[in-house]
């Protein structure tokens, strides 16, 4: 061990402490939480996960949310990876203003879409709908999958399109078979962003849904305001929101580094 | 070298649709509003550029927007040289680095109101671990419903907590790329650590940085959630961003005509600042 591991040591023991609080929370009684402090559990119990695993407002909340995220996944990366390759292989008019457009919709406060967000996919009927969700995350992950394909599919060389085409293959299956397969990191690294992004905002998520497709970050903050203050519930559903991300960030964690610098390093 | 090709518009297409949907509507709806003005029952009023005069001339506008670039501010000078600092100090091969990536990356992928319950919970005076460890270890007299200063401390530590990492993996992911035949150049020359982080490891994280400083930027300018959950924008109005500010307008008191232009004025101060960083950090690169 050299002697500069300790500040990443620190730091990750920092990033921990909140995180173990919660998770020490969720195996306590809402009484042992109230009557005072203790660094453990006291009296170990499994109860507040009972209460979710078993009520289905509780668990339907974590399906919905996973479902409106897979959902948005899906869409943002299949119609990022035609768009990116346009970017990153073809001048066309309006290509840099257009790009440009795309990313400042990242910079749009979700604050400032929630009431217009409301009206809109009422009047398409989509509201409370998984898709409606889906679609309106897409306004920030779209962009970003696009930049984020771009970045590497501007690493891989020119010469492999040409020389598929050399050999007769059609656009389609060059793309399918060829190029995919080249950049499946980008692809890989651009859905964990989508899964992230889409996984952790609820502004969007909470204005447009009321009881069919609400998600599980929506159902903790009613039950906290309804139930009273029920801390250990409200707390093992926390915990239970971290492992969707958790997962995910397991297996990407050989592209992360290079995922975060968009490839474009 | 990129060819000319028009077709290539039609690959943009349902990227052009989709999001133009999802912005331009919206956008054109608020755009509505904040010429407007309503008593409900979806009748309008015509009320020209008012809203955005007295937008303009509010006291509770300026003092939210203060409140707002302090905030950023904070959090950009403290996030930025320490993420520097751990991206420098971190392994460069071995078994630790994904474990310590996975590690970092944690706190980014919690939803943003879990992460402002969790410091909720952590901060409580008698019952959270920080809490009772300031107040009871340390003597400290810490709460944050009270006293506006440990509002502030909270949740700007709690933003150093959820993003700082976003800045350690762009910055690592700029030195990992950086050769080994740098170094041994530079151990030759002699070259102390601070030139070689200056001359070679700096000017090579610039892209990446680049990209941080500006999501940085972008996001703790327009932070809702969490800062909402954890302090209400309390006590007082003491930790009341912009965003919080709009949010009250909009749907607590619903004046949706101020509410509309304020966001006009929010998103152009958004465009114009993010444009002004991007061009400050990319001007060296035309020359």
């Amino acid at each position: 061990m050299q002697k500069r591991s300790i500040v990443p040591i620190v730091y990750i023991l920092f990033l921990m402490l909140p995180i173990y609080w919660l998770v020490a929370m969720s195996f306590k009684t809402t009484n042992e939480i109230l009557s005072g402090f203790s660094l453990f559990p006291q009296t170990f119990t499994l109860e507040n996960y009972k209460v979710i695993f078993t009520d289905p407002t509780w668990y339907w909340g974590y399906i919905n949310s996973i479902l409106y995220v897979s959902i948005n996944t899906v869409i943002s990366v299949c119609v990022a990876l035609p768009a990116a390759y346009a970017f990153s292989r073809y001048r066309f008019l309006g290509d840099k203003q257009l790009f440009f457009w795309l990313l400042t919709n990242r910079m749009a406060p979700a604050a400032v879409f929630a009431l217009p967000f409301f009206q809109l996919y009422s009047a398409v009927g989509l509201f409370d709908t998984h898709l409606a969700v889906a679609l309106a995350h897409c306004l920030f992950n779209i962009p970003l999958a696009v930049w984020i394909l771009e970045g590497f599919m501007g690493g891989v060389p020119k010469e492999l399109d040409e020389t598929a085409y050399v050999d007769g293959y059609s656009f389609p299956r060059f793309f399918v078979s060829i190029f995919l397969p080249a950049i499946k990191a980008g692809v890989g690294v651009a859905a964990f962003f989508c899964f992230m992004f889409s996984w952790v905002e609820l502004l969007l998520a909470k204005t447009l849904t009321a009881v069919a497709a609400k998600p599980i970050a929506a159902t903790m903050t009613k039950t906290a305001s309804s139930a009273g203050y029920e801390l250990g519930l409200l707390a093992a559903a926390g915990t239970l929101t971290i492992i969707p991300g958790a997962i995910v960030i397991y297996f990407v964690r050989n592209y992360i580094a290079k995922g975060f610098a968009m490839g474009r390093v | 070298m990129k060819t000319e090709n028009q077709k290539a518009w039609f690959f943009v297409l349902p990227v052009l649709l989709l999001v133009a949907f999802n912005a331009l509507i919206p956008m054109m709806t608020v755009v509505n509003y904040s010429v407007q003005e309503t008593f409900g029952d979806n009748v309008f009023f015509w009320q020209g550029l008012d809203w955005f005069e007295q937008i303009l001339r509010s006291d509770r506008f300026h003092a939210a927007l203060g409140r707002q670039f302090l905030f950023t501010f904070l959090i950009l000078i403290i996030e930025v040289p320490l993420g520097i600092a751990i991206a420098l100090s971190m392994p460069r091969q071995g078994f630790w680095v994904p474990v310590c990536l996975v590690l970092m990356a944690l706190p980014m992928l919690i939803p943003w109101n879990v992460v402002g319950a969790m410091w909720n919970i952590f901060t409580l005076p008698d019952i959270g671990l920080l809490g009772y460890f300031l107040n009871h270890t340390l003597g400290i007299n810490y709460d944050m419903t009270q006293d506006p200063i440990a509002a502030w401390v909270t949740i700007v530590t709690m933003d150093v907590w959820h993003w700082t990492s976003l800045v350690v993996l762009l910055s690592y992911a700029g030195l990992v790329s950086i050769p080994d035949a740098y170094y041994q150049a530079a151990k030759i020359d002699g070259a102390s650590n601070w030139s070689v982080f200056r001359y070679i490891q700096l000017p090579k994280m610039k892209t990446v940085l680049t990209i941080a400083i500006l999501l940085r930027f972008m996001d703790s300018f327009n932070i809702y959630t969490e800062p909402f959950v954890l302090t209400g924008g309390g006590p007082g109005n003491s930790t009341t961003l912009l965003s919080i500010d709009l949010v009250k307008i909009a749907l607590g008191q619903f004046d949706l005509g101020p509410a509309a232009a304020m966001s006009l004025i929010y998103f152009a101060i958004t465009l114009l600042v993010s444009w002004l960083f991007y061009t400050l950090m990319t001007k060296d690169d035309q020359n």
